[in-house]
């Protein structure tokens, strides 16, 4: 194989490594996370049992967010992807948390200074 | 073409190109890590798109929740939150076996793959089984948002047999009419995700004939890797369903 092929061809990922090693994760490691979301599930509904005033919702969604973070990580492999689906994933729960932060603001701060 | 045999150059180009046939690596990819992620990053942004969907109707609800709380509060209190946890434990089930699908036809076990496939689409299709008893006792007390819509329950609650007192506060009449918002936000969320639910059960049966064929267990994971990321992410929508539309509303704030 000539420099210039191999240049292009990166079968071993080491000239241009963008590309996340394939790993497989392991049975055990996804009962560990099955276990982890079912004990999730019961908490929540324990949580929701308990007067926590304005801290309710807050801890609902709280414990949601972790479950969610462990299926994306665990469950969607995204712990074990490249810097690029990483910061897709990462890009696009931002552009989410933006478009919530701005409407609610737009909608909180209509009638204000009306009455 | 006998000058093909003949010729040395053109066999090695003819052996060259038999690697281009294998789905895993297609000719105008590198290699096949780079088709792997081109292909998990397009289910990516796919799955980008699905947010912004449900994250519309999740914003609706924040903001109606806020605008007529105590509708809100007495309309989510209906709901079963026995079959609502049940549900999640259902659902989770599903993806724990549709993770271990991915991990079958890594390890090429076709046999182990097909049925984690199929376990897959029997929790999901039990999902859907507790959504429709769910759905039906809404249909039964008439809280189906329209001209049927019936708001006695909400201005006159029932008495509790056990404390022998009303199971909610009654609200006045105008107040009891918003409660059809959260019903209607309620069914289309749910609606929602029961039909991307549906549609996925419609995929597993595909991946499930095809894998029987042995097409996934030889290298080529794709499908079943991007099925999943699908999968899951209808598990995480409902992960966010059940506290907002169940759980949140047991102790509402005194006003």
């Amino acid at each position: 194989m000539t420099e210039h092929e191999q240049h292009f061809h990166d079968p071993t990922n080491v000239t241009n490594p963008e590309h996340a090693e394939h790993h497989i994760v392991s049975p055990l490691q996804y009962v560990f996370v099955y276990i982890s979301l079912l004990i999730g599930t019961a908490l929540t509904v324990v949580a929701a049992n308990i007067d926590m005033g304005v801290l309710n919702p807050i801890v609902a969604l709280g414990i949601a967010s972790t479950k969610m973070v462990i299926v994306i990580l665990f469950f969607m492999h995204v712990k074990y992807q490249s810097n690029l689906i990483k910061m897709t994933v990462g890009a696009g729960f931002f552009t989410f948390l933006v478009l919530i932060t701005m409407t609610l603001s737009d909608y909180m701060s209509r009638a204000w200074g009306l009455w | 073409m006998d000058s093909a045999i003949a010729n040395p150059q053109a066999e090695h180009d003819a052996a060259e190109h038999e690697h281009v046939y294998l789905p895993q690596h297609r000719h105008h990819f590198e290699t096949e890590e780079q088709q792997r992620e081109a292909g998990s990053f397009g289910m990516w942004l796919f799955l980008l798109t699905e947010i912004m969907f449900f994250g519309g109707m999740f914003f609706a609800y924040l903001l109606y929740r806020n605008w007529y709380y105590d509708a809100f509060v007495a309309a989510s209190n209906t709901l079963n939150i026995g079959m609502g946890a049940a549900n999640t434990a259902i659902l989770i089930t599903s993806g724990f076996f549709m993770a271990l699908a991915v991990w079958a036809a890594e390890v090429r076990k076709k046999n182990v793959l097909v049925w984690m496939l199929v376990l897959t689409t029997v929790f999901g299709a039990a999902f859907l089984g507790v959504k429709y008893f769910e759905y039906k006792e809404k249909f039964e007390l008439h809280h189906i948002p329209g001209a049927g819509f019936d708001v006695s329950q909400f201005i006159n609650p029932p008495m509790d047999a056990k404390t022998g007192k009303p199971v909610g506060n009654p609200l006045p009449p105008d107040v009891a009419q918003h409660t059809q918002i959260f019903f209607f936000l309620y069914f289309a969320m749910t609606g929602m995700h029961a039909l991307h639910m549906i549609i996925g059960i419609g995929l597993l049966f595909w991946l499930i004939a095809r894998s029987q064929k042995g097409d996934f267990s030889a290298g080529y994971v794709a499908p079943i890797e991007n099925f999943g990321l699908y999968w899951h992410f209808v598990d995480i929508v409902w992960l966010f369903l059940f506290p907002l539309l169940y759980l949140i509303n047991r102790h509402p704030l005194a006003h």
